[in-house]
């Protein structure tokens, strides 16, 4: 499935439908990302899975790109801020056709392209990402050049919420809110854990949507595995004109993998033998419905 | 050129002539930069609440003048989604916010991508003068040469100012340009327009070389070789206005032939000029290195510009003293 966004169904029925196909995709998604895993380097396995459906949505309902011209000048743009979350973006730039699928066995070994963070060397990379807190800015810098070119593009933007903790988030949040960039997008991976233990436990993040909406954004909360709900709102944005949109996800770190489930440790793995069978495994049990 | 060539000083009424008048090299920078805006729709002129434009001009900039508030991280990393987007982002912020506050957005989000970002940077060295350590970058040329394809630009006075954001418009990767704050001398009438990259030998001498980058401590240096000469003992003087990339050769083949060379610059001594000087040095032509520039501190007393380079000794007779202390002359000797 690689129609662009334009030309999706968008019933309530063709979302059904549509929702059930990204569903397919997510899960050879995680099971790429499983396998990248399993590696001799491990990978971000937590953040990946929380993030894959918003990842699925973007690029095979959502974005307007294209593999065979990656730097058509009216593409959407998308960064991935969490970049971390770089085995899920690689896995679905593959499924995507932006890179061989079977280039994603040479993830984290020596010579290969596909380094722990996201560079531009990748195709359909927009910006090299990985310190956390740069990706809004980035963005911003992006929805600005399309507004000033008047080409009718969308650039998005996806964050870890233990990411909101560093300032230049909040800069970036300002100058978007301030710009008026309604044809930006940010989405917040809000899977509650980063690293060490919960992002509560370091930055309290109560009322997460009214603190945006206070800094002059609009914004909208969703189940971050619900595939129909995500293509549906984010096609839809912008939602109010003159101001910028931020998409609230609630995720399950390491979604798909109940071992894994919820747990701090699943930030960073490396697959045993075991572990990746384990994984493997559950990834071909039909999914659940979030809770 | 011939070395030999070098042995004359240039004609003495050249340098004597009446300099233009001070001009401070922000002024000049930010008046070229708004003749141009309306001849290049890639310029966009990038501004965090510096006061460097008055309204009229931002007005008449239209949608190629944003003020972005005070959030220079954020500036670094707009200008490098818009740079990556086709424009030419001129960036505005004080050296020090530059340089260090904003630093990591300018390693990732700018030089990693080699995007034409330039970043105009004010109250370089000590020009931010009583405002204190804060707004005093004495760090910056060491930081921003360490980076990967950034080009480092020190203008020595206002008219190389203007001259570098007209030869920017051809660079394709980053630039970083230090300017100050207050009006600075100018350097000497005829000296020829500056070329990226390139030294500029504003006089010749075979005793030694005074090597410096920024407006005053490169009039330090022509003030120092000409109460040199009526010593007796003859500099070369060059402007070493682009630190990176470096140009190794003229210094070489200047320090070859005297065997001694003086560094001047507003900087910690560590990292800057003196720095690049010794490293290329080290590597192709050994000759000994005198290093003047901001001792070990950080600025602790009230002053302005001139009396900071003042009391920290970036100043003609320091750099005169240097020299006769390094050739074995008693101060006020000659070579005779």
């Amino acid at each position: 499935m690689t129609a662009p966004a334009a030309l999706l169904p968008r019933t309530a029925e063709d979302l059904a439908e549509t929702a059930e196909a990204l569903a397919e995709t997510a899960r050879r998604v995680r099971e790429h990302v499983v396998d990248m895993c399993a590696g001799p380097e491990g990978g971000h396995l937590g953040g990946a899975f929380s993030s894959t459906e918003i990842l699925t949505a973007l690029y095979f309902a959502v974005l307007n790109v294209d593999p065979a011209a990656p730097d058509d000048p009216d593409r959407d743009r998308f960064v991935l801020s969490k970049g971390h979350a770089a085995v899920g973006l690689y896995a679905v730039l593959a499924e995507r056709g932006f890179l061989p699928t079977a280039e994603l066995a040479g993830y984290g070994r020596p010579g290969t392209r596909l380094m722990g963070h996201p560079v531009r060397a990748v195709p359909g990379v927009e910006m090299p990402t990985g310190s956390l807190g740069h990706g809004l800015a980035l963005a911003c810098g992006f929805a600005l050049g399309q507004r000033l070119d008047r080409r009718p593009a969308r650039s998005f933007v996806l964050m870890g919420d233990g990411e909101l903790q560093e300032g230049s988030v909040w800069e970036a949040a300002i100058a978007a809110a301030s710009l008026r960039l309604d044809n930006l997008v940010a989405v917040i991976d809000r899977n509650g854990l980063q690293l060490t233990g919960p992002t509560d436990g370091k930055a309290p993040m109560e009322q997460l949507a009214e603190r945006w909406r206070s800094f002059g954004w609009a914004v909208r909360e969703t189940d971050g595995h619900d595939l129909a709900a995500l293509v549906e709102h984010l096609s839809a944005a912008p939602w109010e004109p003159g101001r910028p949109g931020l998409l609230i996800c609630r995720t399950v770190k390491g979604r798909g993998v109940p071992f894994l489930e919820g747990r701090p440790a699943a930030h960073y793995v490396t697959l045993s033998a075991r572990n990746h069978a384990r994984a493997r495994a559950a990834l071909r049990t039909p999914a659940r419905r979030p809770a | 050129m011939s070395w030999s060539a070098l042995a004359t000083p240039p004609p003495q009424e050249t340098l004597l002539a009446a300099p233009a008048p001070p001009e401070a090299t922000r002024t000049a920078y930010r008046d070229r930069l708004l003749e141009l805006l309306p001849t290049d729709p890639r310029l966009i002129c990038l501004d965090t609440d510096t006061g460097l434009f008055g309204p009229d001009q931002t007005a008449a900039a239209g949608a190629q003048y944003l003020d972005l508030g005070i959030a220079e991280h954020n500036l670094m990393g707009i200008a490098a989604g818009l740079a990556a987007s086709g424009r030419m982002p001129f960036v505005n912020t004080m050296a020090a916010f530059a340089a260090t506050r904003a630093l990591e957005a300018v390693k990732i989000d700018v030089a990693y991508n080699a995007l034409p970002v330039r970043i105009m940077a004010t109250h370089g060295g000590l020009a931010a003068g009583h405002l204190g350590p804060t707004h005093q970058a004495l760090e910056d040329l060491a930081v921003m040469r360490a980076l990967p394809g950034m080009t480092v630009v020190v203008p020595a006075d206002a008219a190389q100012a203007a001259a570098f954001v007209d030869r920017s418009l051809d660079l394709p990767g980053p630039l970083y340009v230090r300017l100050g704050r207050k009006p600075t001398p100018a350097l000497p009438p005829g000296t020829p327009p500056p070329a990226l990259g390139r030294a500029q030998t504003l006089r010749r001498g075979r005793d030694a070389v005074l090597a410096a980058c920024g407006p005053y401590p490169v009039q330090a240096c022509l003030a120092a070789a000409e109460e040199l000469a009526g010593e007796g003992v003859e500099c070369t003087v060059l402007n070493l206005h682009t630190l990176r990339p470096f140009d190794t050769a003229a210094l070489v083949e200047a320090a070859d032939h005297s065997g001694l060379v003086v560094t001047v610059e507003e900087h910690w001594r560590s990292g800057g000029l003196g720095g690049a000087v010794a490293e290329a040095l080290a590597e192709a032509a050994p000759a000994r290195v005198l290093r003047i520039g901001m001792p070990d501190t950080f600025v602790d007393t009230v002053g302005g510009h001139e009396h900071l380079l003042a009391h920290y000794g970036i100043t003609p007779a320091r750099v005169a003293d240097t020299v006769r202390r390094a050739l074995g002359l008693a101060p006020g000797a000659t070579t005779d």
